[in-house]
């Protein structure tokens, strides 16, 4: 299985980052190296094991609905590394046409 | 003697005997930041020391009273860049958080201020924790203590190389495929990874958010198991957080059973492996028969399969979490952009280095629709055989002894073209992540001048029994005194 270019510009699309062309050929040939290594684990005998996602059992942890306060100092902080705001809003590029 | 070369243990000692104040100690290491850092460059940011001087003088008020002993009040330390803190920058070592100052503390930030730690700084990184060598920082490298022409290993390679070259007493770092115990290696100092959920990741910044967990960049081991004192506990912010009984690490660190059983697995000295590391690692266990161990040769059968399984979900995760940064909220954001699509893909391609781009893609084409089953539902799969090797192992050894990394420090510049030759020395640090386990990096020798580290794998939660062995075994080396000599700003350099 190897890995061509059109299918990382496909990839970069799906994770938003645009790529040169320089770019796009370098990380083609890195990632066929990669997964070239990676294809080791083909030669296991997976099919009756079960994933492992967590090493912890994971269970839902739960909290009182209480309200807590949210002071104005907080939303300034918070707004103040915003890249660009508008009084308590963040600002984008406009969406709908 | 200067201060700062002094242990955080016999600083605190010395604090509490009323030899120095918090102030002396301080200024003791303002003094060798000063003297050392633009030839080690370990820091992102350094505290204004007037700041950290007046946060000295209450914390020696306060001195007069509560427990002395055993307490590392008024002691100078280093977070690593990745650890939120309220009052200075946290950057993740990438320009997409150039600047970035969070609206809270991490868990740890609150503990270590609590306990009357003092912070200094914030160390270099790799951007985002991803590497091996701290070349992937988005501001500069850090340089090893030991050799300036070589890396410090990372991801911690800040946190690292600031302990090794005495400029904090201690540090901070992350784990999440050994980026805490490679560089400890590297430069010579302890590195411990706590088992997964002990300590807090609240206000960590997330890598891979199941196998991320804070560890500690310290000395030597008594330093150690004091910082894991502080930081360890339940907090209810992180949901994976274990809620356990707090154990003290620091107390009975001396008393400890001398029948352990040790775990050889014959695989980690095998090819790949440099011989003076197998030599260094070796010597190593030979000292722990003379204490009474019992060692036996066994079989890690996976621990090849380890890293690219290691690589798959790690890489997965971070496309997941890395989602985040996209110039909206807080960060960096592209100035060209000139549609919200098109401030997404600018703003990431802009923001993010060479590696972090390589990961979050791998990532995401691990988990995209068609190669979910043939690379990430492997990986998870492979991950269970992994953990089942350790229980195995673990029926009847108490802890398993491999190299931390396969090779000692590497020069500048050698690897940062060759990623997977990178990815090649998190070899044998990954399964302690991929199984949740706890691991600490102790120096065991030297190979060309630089550090050689020798790692202890222990059962989870076991960190009270990993920890005594650990120090007993220290004192056996007789390494942890060996120091790198760093020429001072003013001398002359004869390398």
């Amino acid at each position: 299985m190897t890995v061509g270019k059109n299918e990382v510009e496909y990839v970069a699309s799906l994770a938003r980052i645009t790529l040169s062309e320089e770019e796009k050929v370098m990380y083609t040939e890195q990632f066929n190296t990669i997964l070239e290594y990676i294809h080791m684990l083909n030669k296991l005998e997976l099919d009756e094991v079960e994933p492992t996602t967590h090493v912890l059992p994971l269970h839902n942890v739960l909290r009182k609905d209480l309200v807590k306060v949210s002071t104005q100092k907080i939303i300034e902080q918070v707004l103040e590394e915003a890249p660009e705001k508008e009084k308590f809003l963040f600002r984008v590029p406009s969406i709908i046409e | 003697m200067e201060l700062y070369e002094l242990t955080a243990c016999q600083a605190a000692n010395a604090l509490a005997k009323k030899e120095v104040t918090a102030c002396d100690l301080t200024e003791s290491i303002y003094k060798r930041i000063a003297a050392v850092e633009d030839k080690i460059k370990g820091f992102i940011t350094v505290r204004e020391k007037q700041e950290a001087l007046s946060e000295a003088v209450q914390v020696q008020d306060s001195l007069e009273k509560g427990d002395k002993l055993a307490s590392l009040r008024g002691i100078p330390m280093t977070l690593k860049d990745n650890i939120c803190t309220l009052n200075l920058p946290t950057t993740c070592g990438s320009k997409m958080l150039q600047g970035y100052y969070p609206p809270y503390d991490a868990h740890v930030t609150e503990k270590l201020q609590e306990a009357g730690t003092i912070l200094v700084g914030k160390s270099n990184m790799d951007e985002f924790a991803m590497g091996s060598s701290t070349e992937n920082s988005s501001f500069y490298p850090t340089l090893n203590p030991w050799n300036q022409h070589y890396v410090p290993g990372g991801s911690s390679g800040g946190s690292a190389a600031l302990v090794a070259a005495r400029e904090t007493f201690f540090a901070l770092g992350s784990d999440t495929g050994g980026s805490v115990r490679q560089p400890a290696s590297l430069c010579g100092v302890v590195g411990f990874k706590p088992t997964y959920g002990l300590v807090s990741r609240y206000g960590l910044i997330a890598f891979a958010s199941s196998l991320d967990q804070i560890g500690t960049l310290t000395r030597d081991v008594r330093d150690c198991a004091m910082v894991l004192d502080i930081i360890a506990g339940h907090d209810s912010r992180d949901s994976t957080s274990v809620p356990r009984e707090k154990e003290n690490y620091s107390r009975d660190l001396e008393k400890s059973s001398s029948s352990f059983r040790v775990g050889i697995p014959r695989e980690c000295f095998g090819q790949g492996v440099e011989e003076d590391v197998k030599k260094a690692v070796k010597r190593g266990i030979e000292k722990c028969q003379q204490i009474g161990t019992v060692i036996e040769e066994i079989s890690f059968p996976h621990n090849e399969h380890a890293l690219p399984a290691y690589y798959l979900v790690a890489t997965a995760e971070s496309s997941s979490n890395l989602a985040r940064y996209d110039g909206i909220q807080y960060g960096f954001r592209s100035k060209k952009a000139e549609n919200l699509h098109d401030l997404y893909r600018k703003t990431r391609e802009e923001g993010f280095g060479p590696e972090v781009k390589r990961r979050v893609m791998l990532g995401t084409y691990a988990l995209s629709s068609g190669y979910y089953d043939a690379y990430y539902l492997k990986a998870l799969k492979v991950r269970t055989i992994i953990r089942k090797d350790f229980e195995k192992i673990f029926e009847d050894h108490d802890f398993v002894i491999m190299p931390t990394s396969p090779t000692v420090a590497f020069a500048m510049g050698e690897k940062v073209d060759d990623p997977l030759t990178m990815y090649l020395n998190d070899i044998f640090t990954v399964p302690a992540n991929l199984a949740g386990l706890p691991a600490i990096s102790i120096p065991c020798g030297f190979s060309r001048g630089l550090p050689v580290g020798l790692q202890v794998v222990g059962r989870p939660f076991d960190e009270k029994r990993l920890l005594q062995f650990s120090y007993k075994l220290e004192s056996l080396l007789q390494v942890k005194d060996i120091k790198p000599d760093i020429a001072e700003v003013g001398q002359t350099d004869i390398s």
